[in-house]
């Protein structure tokens, strides 16, 4: 049902953050795959977090106000709820794999 | 017009989906637990972004709450998790 | 009033009950003025610290700063990611970095900036609060690090927080 009686201009604004939000997410997951160590690996996938999430975040809000005519902003919570969390998660897993013992497991 | 739009979405729908197996397949692979955990809050977050995508495709505000309690539980989750390997345990009395 | 900072909680809590809402009624914005009152003066002693907003303007320029920012170091990620480094081998590692930053509330957000930018993750914070620890992922020489967090935040934030 996307977009029957959409002005061009937002559909393209929308259409352009959705392609960057998705290339970024999906890079940032790239790099959780292929980088070579954790600590590394720590930053991959916050461009998922912060960019991707940004971009969707914005083109949903565009959509969403533009089809029913008033501005809907709730998408923020989604924001604020991320920006707010995501430091702890990243803290407590930094301060883990700092503690725990170097060694692998066998296996 | 809407055309680009739903070519959009659907590039978006699938590069969530490719960032959701990449996390996937570190989940799988770890090698270590911490590897694990930070796999596994990626694919929530990436699951969230699809049910966004998903949102915006059928025009419903029902999948925006979806999203939100995603993120709130998935928070709690990894959180509980790497204060379990921190401290060995998720609840200290 | 003395102390005038419970009632910027208050609004904010009642603005977070209208979004979750998704309506603006006068039912809903009182049912939300109640609750987030209620919060808000129940559970003060559970929350001693208060904020105190210096010059809250000065939010506005920071957030313009995070999000360039965040732009700028997310393509330099996607850059190392895909590999198109130049053939220059990169080299993650920590950087110590002294903060004169002490409020809670601004080391808060320094830890959410820090977080949300792609390339830089907080470690550690010891104890006594005076050395910031953080994981950078392209650590051409830490100078550089070092003053991109005092200069371009650490200012800003004890202009507003302290």
């Amino acid at each position: 049902m996307t977009g029957d009686s959409l002005p061009a201009w937002a559909s393209i604004i929308a259409a352009v953050l959705l392609v960057v939000g998705g290339l970024c997410t999906a890079l940032g997951s790239l790099g959780l795959l292929r980088l070579p160590s954790f600590y590394a690996r720590m930053h991959g996938p916050s461009m998922g977090n912060t960019l991707g999430l940004g971009c969707v975040l914005l083109a949903s809000m565009l959509l969403a106000s533009v089809t029913s005519g008033k501005a809907v902003v709730h998408e923020v919570l989604i924001t604020v709820f991320v920006v707010t969390t995501s430091p702890i998660t990243a803290m407590l897993l930094m301060q883990a794999s700092v503690r725990r013992p170097k060694v692998p497991p066998a296996g | 017009m809407n055309g680009i739009l739903d070519f959009a979405i659907g590039f978006a729908q699938l590069c969530f989906v490719l960032a959701m197996a990449f996390a996937a397949i570190r989940v799988l692979r770890g090698p270590r637990a911490q590897d694990r955990i930070l796999a596994l809050d990626t694919f929530y977050v990436n699951g969230m972004m699809t049910l966004l995508a998903l949102g915006i495709r059928s025009g419903s505000t029902m999948y925006f709450d979806v999203a939100l309690l995603i993120a709130l539980f998935g928070f709690v989750g990894s959180i509980a998790l790497s204060k379990f390997l921190l401290r060995g345990e998720a609840i200290e009395p | 009033m003395r102390d005038r900072k419970p009632w910027l909680l208050v609004v904010g809590l009642t603005l977070t009950w209208l979004l979750l809402a998704a309506q603006v009624s006068l039912t809903q914005l009182l049912l939300g003025m109640a609750v987030a009152l209620l919060m808000v003066f129940r559970f003060r002693p559970v929350r001693p610290v208060q904020p105190r907003l210096r010059r809250p303007a000065s939010a506005f320029r920071l957030l313009g700063r995070v999000t360039l920012d965040i732009l700028r170091s997310n393509y330099n990620v996607a850059r190392i990611v895909l590999g198109l480094t130049g053939g220059r081998e990169i080299r993650p590692g920590f950087v110590d970095i002294p903060l004169k930053l002490r409020d809670p509330h601004g080391l808060a957000t320094l830890s959410a900036i820090v977080t949300s930018t792609p390339g830089t993750v907080w470690a550690n914070l010891s104890e006594d609060g005076s050395t910031l620890t953080l994981h950078v992922l392209d650590l051409t020489e830490n100078q550089h690090w070092i003053d991109t967090i005092k200069q371009r935040y650490e200012s800003l934030l004890m202009e507003i927080f302290e």
